[in-house]
C-alpha cells in the first residue's frame, strides 16, 4: 500500500488550496440550478406553454443540438431541456480543471517532487486529487437535487437530473485523470480534456438531431452517437420522462476504467515526463520570431488555430441550421416570435443569425481574456522580469499583447461570421453576398471585444495580483447578465454594464454608428489606465 | 565615474523593508561580488538596477543613468541573468537566445555558437525539457553573447556542474580583459573568491563592508597555534589578542592583523618550537559578516569569533 502512502495528507492539502472554488462550485451549481430553474417555470406557467415549448424543442433541430432530447412535456422535462447542457458542461470543465490542477500542474511547477520527495507515494497525488474532486461532484449532486426539489418539482425527477448531471462529473474526471497522465503541460493536459468534452458535446448533438420524434411530438429518443457521449448519458436517464436509472452506471463504470489507465500509466511513467515524447526545435529563431509581435504570434498560433477551426465547424453548422427557420415561422408561429425576441428585428432568420453572432462574440471572449492572461502568467513565472530587462519597453510590450489578442479575436469574429455566412449561403442559394454580409456583421462586435481586451489591460496594470480571478469574473458577469438577463428581468442598468448589450443585433437591425464608437472609447480609456499603471508599478508584484 | 552609483537606497514591500539604507559603488572594469545572507536584499538591489522596482527613496545611477527613467536606453548596454531561470516552454533552448539577444538589441553569432559549445548545451531541445542548469545556461549564453558594457548576474551558477562552473569563470575573466563591468551576487565563495576584484557584503537591507578580499581579511583575525619551550604567559596582556586555549601542550589563539607583531615578539622569548598562523578562511570570513552579531557593521572585524561560528553551526 506504500504506493499511496500520503494521501489522507494530500487530500487535506488539496481541499485547503482549494477551499474557496470548491466552495464556490459546490454551492454554485445547486444556487444556479435552482435560478434557472424557477425562472422556467415562470416563463412557461401552463400546460398549454409547455406543450407548445416540447412541440418546439422536438422538431428544431438547432434546438435538439443544443439542448438535447427533450423527455416530455412536464415541467420537469422543460426545466430539464434547458438548464441540462448549461449545468453539464460546466460541471465537465470545473471537473477536468480540478483534476489537472492538482496532478499536471504540481508534476510541472516541482511541486509534485518535493512532495514525492516526502512520505508521498506515487498514487497519493492522483488518489487525493480524485477523491476531493469525487466528491465534490456527488455532494454538489446533492445539494442540486435538494435545491431542484425546493421548486416543487417531482423528487424522483430532480434526484434522476440532479444524478445525471453528476455523472457528467464523474465521467470527466476520469477522463482528466487519463489526459493528466499523457501530456507534460498542465496546458495540454486540459486542452485534451476539454477537447473531450467538445467532442462529446457533438456526438451527443448528432445522435440528437437524427434521434426519432414520438407520435405526440413531445419527446426526442435520441439515435446511436448520443450513447457514445459522456453527456450524452446524462439525457438518456431521461429525468422527468420515465427514469431509466441504469444508465447512471454509465458514467461511474468509465469513471472506474479510466482511473485504473490512468494508475496504469502513472505506475509507468516517471515524475514530470509524459507519454508524448518532446519534440526537437530549431537551432536558431526564424527572423519572424525576433520581435515582441513576433514573439506574440508564435506563442498565440497554436492556440488561435484550434479556435479557428472550432468556431468555423460551429459557425457552418449554424449557418446550415438557420434556413431550418423558414418551416419553423409555418408550424409554429409562438416559438417563432421568441427567437424574434431573443435577436430582435422581425425577420426570424435574421433575428436567428444575430443572436448566433452574439454568442460567438461571448464566446471569442474567451479566446481575447485567455490571450491576454498570459501577460500575467509571464510574470509570475519570471519570463516578463528577463524581457523588461532586455532593451523593450514596458508599453511597447503591452500593447503588442493586446494587439495580438485583439487581432487574433478579429479573425476569429470574420471567420465566425463568414462560416455562418456560407452555411446559410449554402443553403440559401447566395453564397457570396451571406458569407459577406455575415462577417461583415460579425466583425461589428469587435468593439465589445476591444472592451474586454480593455478590462483585462486596466486589471493588470492595476490590480495584478487580482486580474486572472477578476478577468474571468467579468466575462462571466458579461455572459450571465446577457444569457439570463432577460429570463430574469433584470433592470436596464445591470445589463448595461456587459458591452455585450450595446452592439447592435446585425443583421437582424441595421449597424449604428455612436455605440460602437462609445465601446471603441472606452476600451481605450481602459487600455491606456492598464498601460499607465503597468508603467508605473513594480515588475514582478 | 561608478558604473553603478548607490546610496541610502530604500526599498520597502508593504511592512517589510527589504532594502534600508543600501549603498554600493561598482567601478568600471571590475567584476564585483555582491554578497549576504538568504534574504539580505541581492535580488531586490539588482531589480532595481534593472528598472523593474520602483526605489522609495535613495540615490541609483547606473552608467550614468537613472534606472527606472531610462531603462530602455540602458538595456541596451547592460546584459542580465537571472537566479532562476524561467523561458517560454515551447520555444527552442537557441531560439530563446536568439530573442533575448535580439531583444536586447543584436548579439554576436559567432561567439553565441563558441558559448553553446563551450557549456555544451544542446539548442534543439525545448525550453521545457532542460534542467536547471540548462535553463541557466540558456540565460548566460544569450547574455554573454551580447557586447555590453555591464554583466548584472543574479547567481548565475546556482545550477551550474563544476566543470560548467570553470567555463563559467574563464568567460567572466575573458569578459573582464575586453573591458566589461560584471556584479555577480553569488553564494559560491570559491567562485567569489576566484573572479572578485573587489566584494560587498550586504545584511538584512545594509551595506555591511566593502572592498578588496585582502582588505577584508585585514579586518579579521588570523588563527595562530604555537608550541613554546617554556610555558607561555603574558598573552592577555597583549593588545589585539583574543580567545586564548591551551590543547594538548600548545596554544591556540587569535590575533588581529594589526598586533601580530607585538605578539611574535612576545612569543619568541619563551622559545618557539612550532608555529602555525592561517588566515581566516573565506568562510569564516563571510560567517563572521553573515551572523547574526554582525548587525553592527565594521564593528564586527574585533568581535568575538570563535563562540559566534560556534552558535553559527
Ligand atoms: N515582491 C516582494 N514582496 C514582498 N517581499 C519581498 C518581495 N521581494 C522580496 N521581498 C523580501 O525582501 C527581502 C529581500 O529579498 P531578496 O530576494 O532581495 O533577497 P536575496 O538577497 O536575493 O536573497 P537570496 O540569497 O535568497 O536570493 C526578503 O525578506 C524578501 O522576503
Ligand atoms: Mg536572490
Amino acid at each position: 500500500m506504500s504506493a499511496f502512502a500520503g494521501t489522507g495528507r494530500l487530500t487535506r492539502l488539496v481541499l485547503r488550496r482549494d477551499r474557496v472554488r470548491l466552495g464556490i462550485w459546490l454551492i454554485g451549481t445547486p444556487l444556479l440550478g435552482y435560478a434557472l430553474a424557477a425562472s422556467v417555470s415562470g416563463v412557461y406557467p401552463d400546460d398549454a406553454a409547455r406543450h407548445g415549448y416540447a412541440t418546439t424543442s422536438a422538431s428544431s433541430l438547432v434546438a435538439r443540438a443544443f439542448n438535447g432530447p427533450i423527455a416530455g412535456a412536464d415541467l420537469g422535462a422543460v426545466v430539464v431541456a434547458e438548464t441540462y447542457v448549461t449545468l453539464a458542461v460546466t460541471v465537465a470543465l470545473l471537473s477536468t480543471f480540478a483534476v489537472v490542477r492538482h496532478t499536471r500542474q504540481n508534476e510541472e511547477t516541482g511541486r509534485a517532487e518535493l512532495l514525492g520527495a516526502s512520505v508521498v507515494g506515487r498514487y497519493a497525488l492522483l488518489t487525493a486529487a480524485l477523491l476531493v474532486v469525487v466528491g465534490v461532484n456527488v455532494l454538489s449532486a446533492a445539494l442540486l437535487a435538494l435545491a431542484l426539489a425546493g421548486t416543487g418539482l417531482p423528487v424522483a425527477g430532480c434526484v434522476a437530473a440532479a444524478a445525471a448531471i453528476g455523472g457528467v462529473g464523474l465521467a470527466f474526471t476520469g477522463v482528466a485523470a487519463v489526459t493528466a497522465q499523457i501530456t507534460v503541460t498542465s496546458r495540454g493536459a486540459n486542452a485534451l480534456a476539454a477537447a473531450s468534452v467538445g467532442l462529446a458535446f457533438l456526438l451527443r448533438a448528432a445522435g440528437d438531431v437524427f434521434g426519432d420524434v414520438n407520435a405526440d411530438g413531445t419527446r426526442v429518443d435520441s439515435a446511436w452517437p448520443s450513447w457514445l457521449s459522456p453527456l450524452g448519458w446524462g439525457n438518456q436517464v431521461r429525468a422527468f420522462g420515465g427514469e431509466q436509472w441504469w444508465t447512471l452506471a454509465l458514467p461511474v463504470a468509465l469513471l472506474v476504467v479510466a482511473v485504473a489507465v490512468a494508475y496504469a500509466l502513472a505506475e509507468r511513467r516517471d515524475l514530470g515526463a509524459g507519454l508524448v515524447a518532446p519534440r526537437r526545435g530549431p537551432a536558431r529563431a526564424p527572423a519572424s520570431l525576433l520581435s515582441p509581435a513576433g514573439l506574440a504570434w508564435r506563442l498565440q498560433r497554436g492556440a488561435l488555430l484550434g479556435w479557428a477551426v472550432g468556431v468555423g465547424v460551429v459557425g457552418f453548422c449554424m449557418g446550415v441550421a438557420a434556413d431550418e427557420f423558414n418551416t419553423m415561422i409555418a408550424e409554429n408561429p409562438a416559438a417563432a416570435e421568441a427567437i424574434a425576441a431573443m435577436g430582435g428585428g422581425a425577420n426570424l432568420v435574421d433575428a436567428y443569425l444575430a443572436a448566433m453572432l452574439a454568442l460567438f462574440a461571448l464566446t471569442i471572449g474567451a479566446y481575447v481574456v485567455q490571450a491576454l492572461l498570459r501577460v500575467r502568467a509571464d510574470e509570475s513565472d519570471g519570463i516578463l522580469e528577463a524581457v523588461l530587462a532586455t532593451a523593450v519597453s514596458r508599453g511597447r510590450w503591452l500593447g503588442t499583447q493586446v494587439a495580438a489578442a485583439v487581432l487574433g479575436a478579429l479573425a476569429l469574429l470574420l471567420l465566425a461570421g463568414a462560416t455562418t455566412g456560407l452555411g446559410y449561403g449554402i443553403v440559401s442559394g447566395d453564397v457570396l453576398g451571406e458569407t459577406v454580409v455575415l462577417g461583415g456583421a460579425a466583425a461589428l462586435r469587435l468593439p465589445a471585444l476591444l472592451v474586454v481586451a480593455g478590462v483585462v489591460t486596466a486589471l493588470f496594470g492595476l490590480l495584478p495580483r487580482w486580474s486572472v480571478v477578476l478577468s474571468w469574473t467579468a466575462l462571466l458577469a458579461f455572459l450571465l447578465l446577457g444569457q439570463l438577463g432577460a429570463v430574469l428581468d433584470l433592470p436596464q442598468a445591470a445589463l448595461d454594464v456587459s458591452p455585450f448589450t450595446h452592439v447592435p443585433s446585425v443583421p437582424a437591425v441595421d449597424p449604428t454608428v455612436l455605440p460602437l464608437a462609445v465601446l471603441v472609447a472606452v476600451a481605450a480609456v481602459l487600455v491606456a489606465a492598464g498601460v499607465a499603471a503597468f508603467r508605473h508599478r513594480d515588475v514582478p508584484s | 565615474m561608478a558604473v553603478i552609483a548607490i546610496d541610502n537606497l530604500v526599498k520597502t514591500f508593504g511592512a517589510v523593508r527589504a532594502l534600508d539604507g543600501l549603498d554600493l559603488r561598482v567601478e568600471p572594469g571590475e567584476v564585483h561580488g555582491f554578497l549576504g545572507p538568504n534574504g539580505a536584499g541581492k535580488s531586490t538591489t539588482i531589480r532595481i538596477l534593472l528598472g523593474l522596482l520602483r526605489r522609495d527613496s535613495g540615490e541609483v545611477r547606473v552608467l550614468g543613468a537613472d534606472p527606472w527613467r531610462d531603462a530602455v536606453r540602458l538595456h541596451r548596454r547592460l546584459a542580465y541573468v537571472p537566479g532562476d531561470v524561467s523561458l517560454w516552454p515551447n520555444l527552442s533552448g537557441g531560439e530563446a537566445i536568439d530573442l533575448f539577444g535580439q531583444l536586447r538589441g543584436g548579439l554576436d553569432r559567432r561567439r553565441r555558437d563558441e558559448l553553446l559549445e563551450r557549456f555544451d548545451l544542446d539548442p534543439t531541445r525545448t525550453c521545457r525539457t532542460y534542467s536547471k542548469g540548462n535553463r541557466q545556461k540558456v540565460a548566460i549564453v544569450a547574455a554573454f553573447a551580447s557586447d555590453v558594457e555591464l554583466y548584472v548576474l543574479d547567481e548565475p551558477t546556482s545550477g551550474l556542474d563544476p566543470l560548467m562552473e570553470a567555463v563559467f569563470q574563464d568567460e567572466v575573466r575573458r569578459i573582464k580583459r575586453e573591458g566589461g563591468t560584471v556584479l555577480l551576487s553569488s553564494h559560491v565563495l570559491a567562485e567569489v573568491e576566484a573572479l572578485c576584484d573587489r566584494v560587498s557584503i550586504i545584511r538584512e537591507g545594509r551595506s555591511v563592508e566593502s572592498g578588496t578580499l585582502a582588505e577584508l581579511r585585514h579586518l579579521t583575525r588570523t588563527a595562530v597555534t604555537v608550541e613554546t619551550a617554556r610555558p607561555l604567559t603574558g598573552l592577555e596582556a597583549l593588545p589585539g589578542v583574543h580567545a586564548v586555549r591551551d590543547v594538548d601542550g600548545r596554544t591556540h589563539l587569535e590575533v588581529e592583523p594589526a598586533h601580530l607583531d607585538e605578539l611574535l615578539g612576545h612569543l619568541v622569548r619563551f622559545g618557539v618550537r612550532a608555529l602555525t598562523s592561517a588566515p581566516p578562511t573565506l568562510e569564516e570570513l563571510f560567517l563572521r559578516h553573515y551572523g547574526a552579531d554582525a548587525a553592527d557593521g565594521h564593528a564586527t572585524a574585533g568581535a568575538a569569533s570563535s563562540e559566534s561560528r560556534a552558535a553559527l553551526r
